[in-house]
């Protein structure tokens, strides 16, 4: 049993709050014996005053300035005795410079966010509209670290075997026809567990789910009268803070344990967790946004800033938060960490990771690091890191974000390039057989894992838009249509939007599996837009970030009316898993590695062995070795066609013994269009086969 | 707030009102003493209006505390909307829940 710390006994009193000289780290409120420890750092801040609050009161129950004895370096700590920590509110007064054009936004009226608040309060039920009139709309809030995790950890699942899908945590369950207790929060995805386990995703990437400000310039649309608000919240308040709103029991304060035991089950499930965060910018804005904590307790090192003290607005949104800068390069490491190892989330998506690459000018540094730091970090050595490797300043660093071994990137040609070939593009067989290769163009000396590779993400259209819109229809933003993409590589079947001709409809419903079915036969790894399983529709909106209502909302009812999308959906799915010669950490070497008479990959088109590059080809054929696999596999053979209509492949071998089966075949209607490969019916001509317009047929091969 | 009676070998405790940071440490220390010399107790919640963050945690102690003394505890009459928060949060799954205490005394092998 320990003693009682000698140095846990107040030294100094306060309107009857007793505190003394606190630990210096960890930086935000802690919990420690009969106390809170406090320790926040500013480095041009001359004095600085703890703010508590009673939970939800307007006025502060106390305002205790740090003495100077209590700050050493640039760091100003107490510990505070006798607190109520569940009814804790705090801030901080900042005092210093009022001197905009040398980078100082000292102002001491203002009542300050601590960027290592664990917990914020105040938009602490989605949606409820907060009191404009309040000084403080976010205060900082203590979170209980006693979650008990039992067996669980980090599930580390290979890279190559990942099928990632990426869900808005409101948006997944919101809709009535979820049918979950508690719609659009963390609980509510906990009860579609099942749902996503027989989907068979095996990681669940959310969008950002750090507390942000839904109201963030939130406006009603002129014509509709909709309110239209911050709904994805690309916007961080906190790094270290969950978004309450998307807990049930956010209202209870309870979000922390609420997310913990979402990750605890999806882990049991087998399905890890992922999160979309955003280091590039803050909710503070420009110079006209509000004070709420960087810009008020040390701007210059928080922001990347002009000569003469203005914003730098890298990310499109105002501000770019100054990450190679090694105060900050600091917080996003401990935030990081701490999420690691506190959640226990198994990577991370990084939105316009191309800024966490500038120096504190805005240059692009050749070695930044911030991205160093995190590829070498212990806690974080298992988990993903993947790059969206562009910003909103003109870095794209597709196949060249620095990437120290570690580092993944959303493979924006993927997505480019597969769009423009399924929708009929000539000239593009070429391309593709690189992109279905996992991209060794850009990621040689990485592997294919580095690709993440996706047609379709909560940026963009969904997959059943990108076959129903030529153009994007963005009015309900209320921007005339301003903004958004424009290139958008889609293509709208015959008819702009929602159709009663079932010529129409049967064509979109092809080419929605279509390009499931080549996601899933390329090598790196899928990832799959929340929804595209079941043909979501944003009614051809490819910008649905302020919209909390049926536009962004997934309809589950869909999931009945295309319930031979989702079906087919599953079971390529499922085909990836089955199949090994799918996955590898490794590029194909195009030659025979086994000796089993075939190279690892082999490239074909109508004819065998005369895949055809040429500037009007719209057809690709390959065949996987399931020699060269990482274990014992068939060899698949995969014939694309998006030609307007059907042709004739000639068949390359299946190996000796063998018999080529037909597994999936997208022309067809379901359920013929996809059979578990036990069940699949072998070709009864197996020289030659039929590949119908527009369709992938892929073939295994297996004894008789 | 804490009410305790004995029912043969059972330890009945009936609590009453929030239980919240500030009174569950008040709410330990009444319990405490009732749980030491018993190795079967229910908990009846059907009084609790409130349970907090910090509630939950006093309770799984409690919980953990006497379960590790080979004790067997079932908490009774826990309200719907305290169930989902405590759904949500994960604390549920470590529980044994019964409707009443007549439900608890047969789980406890002690029915009639």
């Amino acid at each position: 049993m320990m003693e009682p710390r000698i140095d846990y006994y107040p030294t100094h009193e306060h309107e009857g709050f007793k505190f003394r000289r606190g630990h210096t780290l960890p930086f935000g409120a802690t919990v420690v014996p009969s106390g809170v420890n406090f320790s926040i750092f500013s480095s041009a801040a001359t004095s600085c005053t703890l703010v508590l609050f009673r939970k939800h009161e307007a006025e502060p129950m106390v305002e205790i300035e740090f003495p100077q004895e209590f700050r050493i370096g640039d760091v100003y700590s107490m510990i505070v005795f006798d607190l109520d920590v569940e009814e804790l509110e705090y801030g901080y007064r900042m005092d210093g410079p009022w001197n905009p054009s040398a980078g100082y936004r000292f102002d001491r009226t203002k009542v300050l966010c601590d960027p290592y608040a664990r917990v914020l309060g105040g938009r602490d039920i989605w949606r409820e509209e907060p009191d404009w009139s309040s000084p403080q709309q976010h205060r900082g809030r203590l979170a209980f670290n006693d979650f008990d995790w039992e067996q669980d950890r980090p599930l580390e699942i290979p890279t190559e075997d990942l099928v990632i899908y990426e869900a808005h945590v409101r948006g997944f369950t919101a809709h009535p026809s979820s049918g979950v207790s508690a719609p659009g929060t963390f609980a509510g995805i906990r009860e579609k567990i099942p749902y996503l386990k027989e989907l068979g995703i095996n990681c669940l990437e959310l969008l950002p789910i750090f507390e942000f400000d839904e109201w963030e310039n939130s406006r009603k649309h002129p014509d509709t009268g909709e309110w239209l608000l911050n709904y994805w919240g690309y916007s961080t308040l906190g790094f270290f803070a969950p978004k309450a709103g998307f807990a049930a029991t956010g209202r209870f304060g309870m979000q922390v344990d609420e997310l913990k035991t979402l990750i605890k089950e999806l882990h049991q499930a087998g399905i890890e967790v992922m999160l979309d965060v955003v280091f590039n910018h803050t909710s503070e804005g420009d110079h006209r946004g509000p004070v709420i904590s960087f810009r008020g307790i040390d701007n210059r090192t928080y922001y990347i800033l002009t000569p003469d003290g203005w914003y730098y607005n890298f990310s499109g949104c105002g501000n770019t938060l100054n990450c190679n800068h090694p105060v900050v390069r600091n917080m996003v490491l401990d935030c990081l960490r701490y999420w690691a190892a506190e959640y226990h989330v198994d990577g991370f998506r990084f939105d316009l990771a191309s800024i966490l690459g500038r120096d504190q000018n805005g240059a692009p540094l050749p070695n930044p690091p911030l991205l160093e730091s995190l590829a070498y970090d212990p806690v974080l050595s298992k988990c993903k890191l993947i790059a969206e490797a562009w910003d909103a300043g003109g870095l794209y660093q597709v196949g060249s974000f620095p990437a120290y071994g570690r580092w993944a990137e959303w493979n924006g040609k993927y997505r480019d390039c597969t769009r423009k070939f399924l929708k009929g593009d000539a000239g593009h067989a070429g391309e593709i057989a690189t992109r279905i290769q996992g991209s060794p163009d850009l990621y040689y000396y990485r592997g294919p894992t580095a690709s993440i590779n996706f047609i379709t993400c909560h940026d963009g259209f969904t997959l059943r838009d990108l076959f129903s819109y030529n153009g994007k229809h963005n009015e309900a933003n209320g921007e005339n249509n301003n903004d958004g993409s424009n290139d958008n590589e889609s293509w709208n079947c015959g008819w702009e939007g929602e159709s009663t001709d079932p010529g129409v409809n049967a064509l979109r419903a092809q080419m929605m599996k279509t390009a499931i079915c080549l996601l899933m036969v390329s090598r790196g790894v899928p990832m799959l837009l929340m929804g595209d399983e079941f043909g979501r529709t944003q009614h051809g909106n490819n910008n649905a970030y302020c919209h909390d209502d049926d536009l962004g909302w997934m309809n589950w009812a869909l999931a009945e009316d295309n319930a031979g999308l989702l079906r087919f959906t599953r079971e390529m799915i499922r085909f990836r898993h089955q199949h090994s010669v799918l996955r590898s950490r490794s590029f194909f070497e195009h030659r025979d590695r086994v000796g089993s008479g075939y190279a690892d990959i082999t490239f074909h088109g109508t004819q065998t062995w005369r895949p055809d590059f040429s500037p009007g080809s719209r057809c690709l054929a390959f065949r996987l070795d399931g020699a060269h696999a990482g274990s014992p596999d068939n060899s698949i053979y995969v014939a694309i066609n998006m030609f307007w209509d059907g042709l004739p492949y000639e068949l390359p071998s299946p190996g000796e013994g063998k018999r080529w089966k037909v597994a999936v075949n997208t022309s067809m209607p379901s359920p013929q269009d996809i059979c578990p490969t036990s069940e699949a019916p072998f070709l009864e001509d197996q020289s030659s086969a039929i590949v119908g317009p527009r369709s992938i047929m892929v073939l295994v091969a297996d004894s008789q | 707030m804490v009410s305790v009676n004995k029912q043969g070998n059972v330890t009945v405790i009936e609590l009453e009102g929030s239980i919240d940071g500030k009174t569950a440490p008040q709410v330990r220390d009444e319990m405490k003493p009732a749980l030491e010399d018993s190795t079967q107790a229910i908990l009846d919640m059907t009084k609790v209006g409130y349970l907090s963050s910090a509630g939950l945690r006093l309770l799984l102690l409690v919980y953990r505390e006497f379960t590790a003394r080979k004790g067997k505890l079932v908490l009774v009459g826990v309200a719907p909307d305290i169930q989902a928060v405590m759904s949500h949060t994960g604390f549920l799954n470590f529980f044994t829940l019964k409707e009443t205490q007549a439900q608890a005394m047969e789980a406890l092998g002690q029915g009639q």
